[in-house]
């Protein structure tokens, strides 16, 4: 990881299920140049609507512009940066690692640790699954490389607000 | 149900045109093809107007002048792949000035989308960027809806262009939807008046002001908000300056008034800038044009920003108090708060400053372009509907037609169209109710980019007075070479012009010379009289000339320069 990388910022937005509207939304963050680390795209109780999560890097000053200029799309109904709010965040990772017989039980040591689960197994590979915030899911794949990891992959950020109260 | 469609099955071309005449439509400036047949066939036997360009970035320009005459939304209808391209400089143009216009590209049919079928275009991929909002409809029966929303977002909150692209299937197919009002927008979200407590916080940094200098942009204008900006200048006792599309919301004959700030803006505007407590921006967006270097601009005053949309808070500069809302009605919330402010003095010394600084040009050598615009001023005492296009003239214009009313200008202001001049003067020609002359000032090299549209004003006998200011060059390119570049003119010749007159008179418009100075006033006095449609007045004018004030781009305001520099001077910083 670039070590003066920017800090990542949770962004949630409820749009309204039109064709098109992820291009308008990336579109305004690729005129800014700010990078998008993961999205996504979620149906809601309400099938004319879509949650959509985004995290992404940048400047904050950018970022509130950003909002801005996204809130102000026709299609999208409300937009907003969660980051430091009282949101539970989650994520789901599958790593697939190289694994023999002999270093199951140290695999399967650390899943437990991770509260992570086997969800495939071979004679020579495993793939794992975990869940939580991205803290987790980091320390996990890093200590994962001990063993060699053949792909992993990332859903990318959830964001719910905590309490009674709508996200 | 309608009483229309139970007469008889429509289909979604016809459809489209009804939506059009309830959105009170009454002109539409088109180019068809053959995606677009439909509608062409349904506006055949219709009462609305259509008016055929002589290419489509000319339909697009006259729709926006049409709109920034009128104040409804301007039309214009295209057909599929370059049709549609051929639009968006216009699209984007509306876009950068809030013009509401809805721009209708005919597509090829639903099952062809996606293959590369003959004149495909992903129009609305394309135009992602430079709309408001777009529509690719792909149900005949969406249509009312469509076509309601699409005005709808046009013309209210922040104006701007609308695309509706339409498959030929969709303009072909039966549609039984009735019309309704009913639009689906749910994240569509219009500001009206302020926050009450931001306007009290406004009034309260006014009060306290001593130099407050009042900045009206395009905004005001938009918001009809013309008598509320002259009521505050007047109750505060305050200097108004404005941008390039502000000019003519608050009158030029105004005593508080100080014309155009920013880049060739008056040295006394941009002297008030240097020197205010205050700056009340109603309805400008801080523009790199009016600002300078950001970091200088204002840099001791409290700044106020009324704005309709809320993205414009913090874009540029960080207000004290930004007040989001429709400049009319906020206008309105905050006048009974304020008083008369203790600024007697500063407006004094303002006056002083536009006495000692007034804005002139040199008497001598051949004709000038500001004296072309400064006679036509006065000829028209000011009542005439200027559509400008983009250069060394448009300043002109800018700094020598004393504009007093709102809606008498029109210029590229954002985008800088080179080529808007001439076919928005046809747009607004059509949507003219002032009685008015319209005049276009085109340069010879923007004129040179949209003039086939000189049939259009032919054929209509539309009365537009259209001035050639002819130095042979791109002047405004030039005296960037001329000043920062060591006179080293790459690219800005224009030898090649055609001979204007004998142009004018391939299409059956009358061409009228202008070369010395003294028959300025005559010619253009001839031009004025004439009544039988369209007269081009070719004035063929000192080559290098420069515009003065000008402050250098990316340059604090401080750097202005009043006349040329015997020394060489640094290349700007800022850009174009
Ligand atoms: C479509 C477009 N292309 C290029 C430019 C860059 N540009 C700005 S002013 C200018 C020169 C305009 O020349 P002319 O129309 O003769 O007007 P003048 O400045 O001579 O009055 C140019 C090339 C532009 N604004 N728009
Ligand atoms: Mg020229």
């Amino acid at each position: 990881m670039n070590p003066i990388q920017e800090k990542a910022h949770s962004i949630s937005l409820m749009v309204a299920n039109r064709p098109g509207v992820l291009v308008r939304i990336s579109l305004v963050f690729s005129r800014r140049g700010y990078n998008i680390d993961s999205l996504v795209v979620s149906p809601t109780l309400d099938p004319n609507f879509s949650r959509m999560n985004i995290v992404a890097r940048g400047n904050p000053t950018i970022l509130e512009q950003i909002i801005k200029q996204l809130e102000k799309l026709v299609d999208v109904v409300q937009a907003k940066d969660h980051t430091n709010m009282n949101v539970v965040e989650k994520e789901l990772a599958l790593i697939k690692v190289k694994c023999s017989p002999e270093q199951r039980t140290e695999m399967l040591q650390l899943c437990d640790h991770f509260k992570a689960v086997t969800v495939d197994m071979t004679e020579t590979s495993m793939i794992i699954q975990i869940t939580g915030n991205t803290d987790k899911i980091d320390a996990m794949k890093s200590l994962s490389q001990k063993f060699e990891i053949i792909e992993y992959i990332r859903t990318g950020k959830v964001i719910m607000l905590r309490g009674e109260d709508k996200t | 149900m309608n009483e229309l469609n139970t007469k008889k099955t429509l289909n979604g071309a016809e459809v489209t045109l009804e939506c059009l005449k309830r959105e009170g439509v009454e002109i539409i400036f088109g180019y068809p093809g053959g995606s677009a047949i439909p509608l062409f066939d349904a506006l055949y036997d219709s009462n609305m107007k259509v008016v055929l360009s002589r290419h489509e970035q000319g339909a697009t320009h006259m729709a926006d002048g049409y709109a920034r005459q009128t104040g409804k939304v301007g039309v214009a209808l295209v057909t599929s792949g370059p049709g549609a391209t051929n639009t968006f400089t216009g699209i984007y143009t509306a876009l950068m000035d809030s013009i509401p216009i809805v721009v209708l590209t005919a597509q090829t049919t639903t099952p062809n989308l996606g293959k590369d079928a003959f004149q495909e275009c992903d129009t609305s991929g394309m135009t992602f960027a430079a709309v408001k909002h777009s529509y690719l409809v792909k149900k005949s029966n969406d249509l009312p809806r469509i076509l309601k929303e699409a005005f709808h977002v046009a013309r209210t909150g922040r104006p701007g262009p609308v695309l509706i692209d339409l498959p030929k299937d969709v303009l072909a197919g039966v549609c039984s939807a009735s019309f309704s009002d009913e639009m689906d927008l749910p994240g569509y979200k219009i500001p009206t008046y302020a926050d009450l407590s931001a306007v009290e916080q406004a009034a309260e940094l006014l009060k306290t002001s001593k130099k407050p200098l009042l900045l009206v942009g395009h905004g005001a204008m938009i918001s009809n908000a013309s008598r509320q900006v002259k009521e505050l200048a007047e109750k505060l006792n305050a200097p108004v300056t404005s941008t390039l599309l502000g000019l003519g919301v608050f009158p030029a004959d105004h005593d508080l008034s100080l014309g155009m700030l920013g880049m060739h803006g008056t040295v006394y505007a941009n002297k008030a800038v240097l020197d205010c407590d205050l700056i009340f921006s109603i309805g400008s967006r801080f523009d790199d044009r009016i600002t300078g270097k950001l970091e200088e601009f204002c840099k001791n005053a409290k700044i106020i920003h009324l704005d309709i949309d809320p993205a414009e808070q913090g874009k540029v500069l960080e207000p004290d108090v930004f007040l989001c809302g429709d400049a009319k009605l906020v206008l309105e919330q905050l006048l009974p708060m304020v008083p008369r402010l203790d600024s007697a003095e500063w407006v004094k010394t303002v006056q002083t400053w536009k006495k000692r600084y007034p804005l002139t040009y040199p008497k001598q050598g051949g004709l000038r372009m500001q004296h072309v615009i400064h006679t036509l001023s006065e000829l028209t005492k000011g009542k005439a509907i200027l559509n400008v296009d983009v250069g060394q003239h448009q300043m002109w214009a800018a700094q020598f037609f004393n504009a007093n009313y709102p809606r008498q200008l029109h210029n590229s202001g954002g985008a800088g169209t080179m080529g808007f001049g001439f076919p928005s003067s046809i747009g607004a020609s059509f949507g003219n109710t002032t009685g008015w002359p319209v005049c276009c000032i085109a340069g010879d090299g923007g004129f040179q980019m949209t003039l086939s549209e000189l049939a259009t004003a032919a054929i209509h006998k539309l009365p537009i007075k259209i001035f050639v200011l002819d130095n042979k060059y791109l002047g405004m390119v030039r005296q960037w070479q001329d000043m920062f570049y060591d006179k080293r003119y790459s690219s800005v010749d224009l030898v090649g012009n055609p001979d204007f007159v004998k142009l004018a008179e391939a299409y059956g418009i009358p061409g009228l010379r202008l070369k010395r100075s003294a028959d300025t006033e005559r010619i253009i006095q001839k031009a004025l009289d004439y009544n039988d449609g369209p007269i081009l007045i070719h004035c063929e004018c000192e080559k290098e000339d420069n515009v003065f004030p000008m402050i250098p781009a990316g340059a604090p305001i401080t750097s202005m320069i009043t006349e040329m520099p015997k020394t060489k001077l640094e290349k700007p910083t800022g850009s174009t």
